[in-house]
């Protein structure tokens, strides 16, 4: 079904975005990362085309749209994980608290990007070594077993894993063993959470916990997830960023994209009519 | 067709209750004696193997008994044979072997699958896989023609004159012996640790790398401290391979090891191994006794590979940390 719009859709879409910054956005609102111009290419193969953004400190960023439409290349882009494929390249640039990430130190700044993956993957380890991981390489002073309990607390899977802390994470359920690389990420404290579709391998029940561990994680970071679930991006996000072969087509609060999308594409996405 | 119907289990109350001749038209029944033939075969060989040694050694057996093992007197002439230096030498050129071996060919095999650029490790691969199978006669050559003068005037005279003080390193440097026996096995089982571990290496997901990464490690410490570990099951395989193949070899050793039944603690002492015995005396047997013994100690070789096999695989589920991936894979 998609193949056969796509490429009628790819006709008429303008080699530019203009609502580039959320449409209504108070001027209190503080930008953590800028996105500013980006060009990304697989080799000869473009990608994203002269993305601009802002991630809303404090927030949950939504990206949506259909399968290859560059929401999960742009979200690797935020943590230079795009660096790890051969011949991928990034033109524009991306600000983290106003510095050009891609002139920090990789390692440093992972460190203050963090991210969780579509499936769960928990290292072959326990599951105290697992949320520890993070803290031993990169030096932590703090005492590891109370670093330890307080990521698992904020990922809300204190209570269930406490008394097997030195089990190995592979004998969690699916959805316990995502909340556990959510508290992986969590005990380096980084000031953006990336998500790409955290939710996709997992059963409703684990990821209606996921999404209400997502809206209470807002106040201790930034968050941008990716997901193919439209009902999800409306329920935990504040801001949504609808894309469609590597263009931005529209960028809203997540209120006004569902309600009143501005672009006839958004509309068509939305509702379900294509992707 | 009426005899495989009794032996054939039923599979379950859904199945039986259809007609085997049913059953049998639709192939599964068929798939499955077949398939469990080929796999019952491999049992019975093992079986009839160990059968036949212990039928074939029965005289030694009764003459020395337990002493075959314990003695390290091996004289055709006088009839006493006993099997402590041959076994000595399988063990200490095997255990030389690996301990060469394991360290450059997982280090090989870590270059190859996280740091080369694709077409180079695609290009060595298949060197490696070249240099598995060539045939082990030709390794002996390269021993008997490269390694052995190499050992008698470089390598032996500086291990001499640096680690000299310990026993290992000690006595005249012949050039053949223990030593260049387990150089001699490490260069042949070093191809099959790297192109088993390469190949476990690749196939550890992208997301535990990744993970790694996001957390903030370099890629060395993503690589030693995630991707190893993960591959850990896979690695201690090739080394099971490599163990294997070091024990039994036969002819490469043959040339090098100086085929003298002596236990020195010196590594470059001469020495025997199991299998190289075998090979050499086998067919200039003069004794049925003489005879006897080498299918016997064609027996202890057996044991012995079952044995330290058994007690590799102990050792790694002993000391695999909780929720490795050796327990899951």
């Amino acid at each position: 079904m998609q193949a056969s719009v796509r490429p009628a859709l790819s006709v008429n879409i303008p080699p530019t975005v203009t609502n580039t910054a959320p449409r209504d956005s108070t001027p209190a609102l503080s930008m953590r990362m800028t996105i500013s111009k980006v060009n990304f290419f697989y080799g000869s193969k473009q990608s994203l085309f002269d993305i601009s953004m802002g991630i809303a400190t404090n927030k949950v960023t939504a990206l949506i749209g259909p399968s290859g439409c560059g929401k999960s290349t742009l979200l690797r882009t935020l943590n230079r994980m795009h660096e790890t494929i051969r011949n991928a390249r990034l033109e524009g640039e991306i600000l983290l608290d106003g510095q050009n990430i891609l002139k920090q130190d990789v390692t440093s700044h992972r460190r203050r990007v963090g991210m969780v993956f579509q499936r769960p993957n928990p290292f072959p380890k326990s599951i105290f070594d697992n949320v520890a991981y993070g803290l031993r390489i990169n030096g932590s002073k703090a005492p590891l077993s109370e670093a330890v309990e307080k990521s698992l607390r904020r990922a809300a899977l204190w209570d269930e894993v406490k008394d097997h802390l030195h089990k190995s994470a592979y004998e969690l359920s699916g959805g316990q063993q995502q909340r556990l690389c959510i508290a992986r990420a969590l005990a380096v404290d980084p000031e953006v959470l990336l998500l790409d579709e955290p939710c996709s391998a997992l059963d409703p029940i684990s990821t209606a916990k996921i999404e209400e561990l997502l809206v209470q994680l807002k106040d201790l970071c930034t968050l941008v997830i990716v997901t193919h679930n439209m009902q999800q991006a409306a329920r935990v996000s504040d801001f949504t960023a609808f894309l469609l072969i590597g263009q931005l087509i529209e960028f809203s609060p997540t209120p006004q994209l569902f309600t009143t999308p501005g672009d006839p594409r958004t509309e068509a996405y939305i509702t379900g009519r294509f992707g | 067709m009426a005899t495989p119907t009794a032996t054939v289990p039923s599979a379950g109350p859904l199945v039986g209750s259809r007609s085997f001749l049913a059953k049998l038209r639709e192939g599964d029944e068929i798939a499955r004696l077949i398939t469990f033939l080929f796999a019952a075969s491999v049992v019975l060989l093992t079986v009839l193997l160990v059968y036949e040694l212990w039928i074939g050694s029965s005289l030694p057996r009764h003459k020395f008994g337990f002493n075959f093992f314990r003695t390290s007197v091996w004289d055709p002439i006088f009839d006493q044979f006993g099997a402590l230096p041959f076994i000595y030498g399988t063990v200490v050129t095997a255990a030389v072997a690996l301990i060469l071996a394991v360290p450059l060919g997982i280090g090989a095999a870590i270059f190859l699958a996280e740091l080369a650029p694709a077409r180079l490790s695609d290009t060595l691969e298949f060197f490696i896989d070249l240099l598995a199978a060539v045939p082990s006669v030709i390794y002996g050559l390269l021993g008997v023609f490269v390694v052995v003068p190499l050992m008698r005037s470089y390598i032996q005279p500086a291990l001499k004159s640096t680690l000299g003080f310990l026993p290992l390193f000690q006595g005249p440097a012949y050039g053949v012996g223990f030593l260049t026996a387990g150089m001699v096995l490490a260069i042949m089982v070093i191809p099959y640790i790297i192109s088993v571990s390469r190949e476990v290496l690749l196939s550890v997901p992208r997301d535990q790398r990744e993970a790694a990464l996001s957390l903030g490690a370099t890629r060395w410490e993503s690589t030693w401290k995630v991707v190893v570990p993960f591959a850990r099951g896979g690695i201690f395989g090739s080394i099971f391979l490599a163990l294997a193949r070091a024990l039994g070899e036969t002819i490469a050793v043959a040339m090098v090891i100086g085929n003298q039944p002596i236990i020195k603690a010196s590594l470059f002492s001469s020495g025997y191994s199991i299998a190289a015995v075998i090979a050499n005396e086998l067919t200039e047997a003069t004794s049925n006794l003489h005879y006897q013994s080498l299918i016997e100690l064609g027996l202890v070789l057996f044991l012995l590979t079952f044995i330290l096999n058994g007690l590799a695989r102990i050792l790694i589920v002993a000391t695999s940390q909780k929720g490795s991936a050796v327990g899951n894979a």
